[in-house]
């Protein structure tokens, strides 16, 4: 099963090579990665998303916990939750096609944030599955180059990650 | 500024070989009187010296190196201590901060080389910065599971004509770590309940018994109880080895009644040790019928393997002490609890697994035949009154020596048991000799373990370290040469090399010290009484006993198997008797 799991850690040189070095290093899978610093500027947020079954995942928090830098760690998964994800796609449109593409864009709320006269970048944020269904809907011919953030996530209600 | 600090962390001996980067270091250790500097001939001892050290004080060592190969060397003995879960702290020296990332001469990236095998590393930006690294490195190599400790010293940082303010901290607050102390109250009840209802019951301990000074405690525990334990290869002397209720070390090369014992329980007490595949054989099969109580300091081991039903995280002291208070209040309400007759009846199936292939630690000698590896290990028992401390290399030795030296006392067996490092054995007498300098320290090896840190004899001649090596010598490269008579047709590919192996006497005399020769079974004890006697007490001894080198140990684990399936010799395995 998917899990996105967040992570507090120290803003310190080499603390995310240690989370990154643990995946490597126990065989972990990291589908996405994000990481930039919090408000508070020694604290920096690492939202990730790995794919495991239970045990595999109580052994990753476990392992992130056990890393020095590492302050607090929450699978966002196991309760209600906010995802987001930020994509850039830049899509081939000629002739006929530029309508297509930029009603497709408007269907899945996706922003034209730059244009050409082949082509446009489209912005589309949102869970992850959107942004693939967005791709799959554009086609894969049309699609000249696609950025993705990976995945960010925050709880829902009045809980809180923090220090 | 460091070897300041390092004074204040209350360092009494660093283990280290200098280069260019660490000069600076080095000429303030030169002109200090409070920390002795020991020079050894190649930074892989200097690791193991500093982590056997920090095994028999139980404070953590401390190694210094260079940059580039004299980092990289040391990554063997801190995998090792890492493994092992060995406080350690290593500072390796680094080039200026202005030149890191140019590929300079001698410059490795030793942050990122360590960092699978550290706990914890830093790497200094700012001189003022040392003296609070300096705390956090031992806080952080000591203090919940220990494990080694790098600060990395860019030469810049260390310039004696750099001045910067120094203090050394008294506590410092590290907001993401702060490891478990004391045991949930409510599970240690629990614990404490089935404990004293199971019918079937084995203590399994490992080495986070020593590691966690839990000895004391475990063993009034056990007493108290009547139940038999067994010891990981790690955890060996934190229950006597002498006592009646020590049923031997369990696992691949356990014994019999360890193993049957673990795999017909109905309840498994494991403390500090972590169901190692060499102790489990296939966890799909292990102990079917056992409720599993798990104290470990580190909750990444718990239900790492086998999932725990009673899972308690805390320092082993504390949670056993905890634990024997909840089980005598418990008794104190119900008398009747544990179950004697149950108890009864459960030694006497153990007595039974015991006498039918239970290890024989009364050997006889036959002078026509050849040595037998066990004889040497029993001889060096029996001189030795059961009571020195005693390393060992990695190999068919280090299992032998596991099995017939029964190690009454915490903190007296020491060996690589996580990584498997060979060459181990004459550094980590080492640095067990300098920890006591009047205590017997014997190193249990073989001649191929031996030959990779052998270099350390000079070193041995230098601080006048009498260590007692006995060299079981069988010629070959035992343990990988029974694997392949057991499961590779007998092709011994690359190891036997009986034909250019050194005179080790002669060799061990041109280093300085003493050698013996023995080929026949009948001069053995008295060699060995020879080796320990007042007259070679300040003396290196290396004692180079030919034995059997067909010999085999035994048990051994059936891969894929349970843990009760073992090969028992070479045409027997307790698959086909009835042992249930």
């Amino acid at each position: 099963m998917r899990h996105i799991i967040a992570v507090l850690l120290e803003n310190e040189a080499g603390a995310l090579s240690r989370v990154v070095g643990l995946f490597a290093q126990r065989n972990y899978n990291i589908e996405s990665l994000t990481v930039a610093p919090t408000e508070d500027p020694t604290l920096s947020r690492l939202t990730l998303t790995t794919i495991g079954d239970d045990s595999k995942i109580e052994q990753i928090m476990k392992h992130l916990y056990k890393v020095v830098e590492v302050v607090k760690v929450v699978d966002l998964s196991e309760a209600d939750h906010i995802e987001r994800e930020l994509m850039l796609v830049k899509i081939r449109a000629e002739g006929e096609a530029r309508e297509e593409v930029k009603r497709t864009a408007d269907i899945f709320r996706g922003q034209i944030v730059d244009v050409t006269p082949n082509g446009y970048t489209v912005q589309r944020s949102g869970p992850s599955d959107k942004l693939d269904a967005f791709i799959r809907a554009v086609g894969k011919l049309s699609i000249l180059e696609v950025a993705r953030t990976g995945v960010s996530g925050i709880g829902r209600g009045e809980k809180i990650l923090s220090v | 500024m460091l070897i300041r600090a390092l004074q204040d962390a209350g360092v009494e001996y660093i283990f280290g070989y200098p280069g260019g980067s660490a000069l600076h270091i080095y000429d303030a250790i030169f002109k200090q009187q409070r920390i002795e500097h020991i020079l050894v001939r190649h930074e892989q001892a200097a690791t193991h010296m500093a982590d056997a050290y920090a095994r028999v004080t139980g404070k953590p060592g401390v190694v210094l190196v260079t940059s580039g190969p004299g980092a990289t060397n040391a990554v063997t003995g801190i995998a090792t201590a890492y493994m092992d879960s060995i406080p350690m702290v290593v500072i390796s020296g680094q080039v200026p901060n202005n030149v890191i990332g140019t590929d300079a001469f001698q410059e490795t990236d030793m942050v990122g080389v360590s960092r699978p095998v550290v706990k914890h590393s830093f790497i200094v930006k700012n001189p003022e910065d040392i003296p609070a690294i300096v705390w956090k490195a031992f806080h952080i190599a000591s203090t919940g599971r220990p494990g080694p400790v790098v600060i990395d010293v860019p030469k810049d940082t260390t310039d004696p004509d750099v001045l910067a303010p120094y203090s050394y901290p008294k506590k410092l607050k590290l907001r993401s770590y702060n490891p478990a102390v004391k045991g949930n109250g409510r599970q240690i009840r629990k614990a404490a309940a089935a404990l004293l209802a199971a019918k079937r019951p084995v203590i399994y301990t490992g080495g986070g018994v020593i590691t966690g000074d839990g000895s004391e405690a475990l063993t009034r525990l056990a007493k108290r109880l009547n139940y038999p334990v067994t010891n990981t290869l790690m955890g060996l002397g934190c229950f006597p080895g002498t006592d009646e209720q020590f049923i031997g070390m369990l696992g691949m090369h356990g014994t019999f009644e360890a193993n049957m014992t673990m795999h017909h329980a109905d309840l498994i007490l494991a403390v500090g040790a972590r169901f190692d595949d060499r102790v489990t054989n296939n966890p799909a099969k292990f102990c079917p019928d056992a409720t599993v109580i798990h104290i470990d300091v580190d909750p990444a081991s718990i239900s790492k393997i086998i999932e725990a039903d009673i899972p308690i995280v805390g320092q082993v002291q504390s949670v056993l002490e905890d634990l024997t208070t909840s089980v005598e209040s418990l008794v104190s309400k119900n008398p009747d609890l544990p179950d004697q007759s149950a108890l009864t009846e459960w030694w006497e199936r153990i007595g039974a697994w015991r006498a039918s292939h239970g290890l024989d630690h009364n050997l006889v000698i036959d002078p026509s035949r050849p040595i037998l590896p066990q004889h040497a290990i029993q001889s060096l028992y029996r001189a030795t009154g059961g009571d020195a401390f005693v390393t060992s290399d990695v190999g068919q030795h280090q299992m032998f020596a596991a099995q017939y030296y029964r190690f009454a006392r915490p903190r007296r067996w020491v060996n690589s048991g996580g990584l498997g490092t060979m060459g181990f054995g004459l550094p980590a007498a080492m640095g067990v000799q300098f920890a006591f300098p009047e205590a017997t320290v014997a190193c249990v090896t073989g001649e191929g373990s031996f030959m990779m840190n052998m270099q350390e004899l000079s070193t041995c001649l230098q601080y006048g370290l009498p260590i007692k090596i006995i060299a079981l010598n069988n010629q070959a490269l035992g343990m990988v040469k029974q694997w392949q008579d057991m499961q590779y047709g007998g092709r011994h590919s690359s190891s036997t090399y009986s034909d250019s192996l050194p005179d080790f006497k002669t060799l061990v005399e041109a280093f300085g010290h003493v050698g013996f020769k023995v080929e026949n079974g009948g001069d053995l004890d008295a060699v060995m009484d020879e080796a320990f006697s007042p007259a070679l007490k300040n003396r290196l001894v290396f004692v180079d006993v030919w034995v059997d080198p067909h010999e085999h140990v035994y048990p051994m684990a059936i891969k894929g198997g349970s843990m009760q399936d073992m090969y028992l010799s070479k045409i027997t395995s307790s698959i086909q008797g009835d042992y249930m």
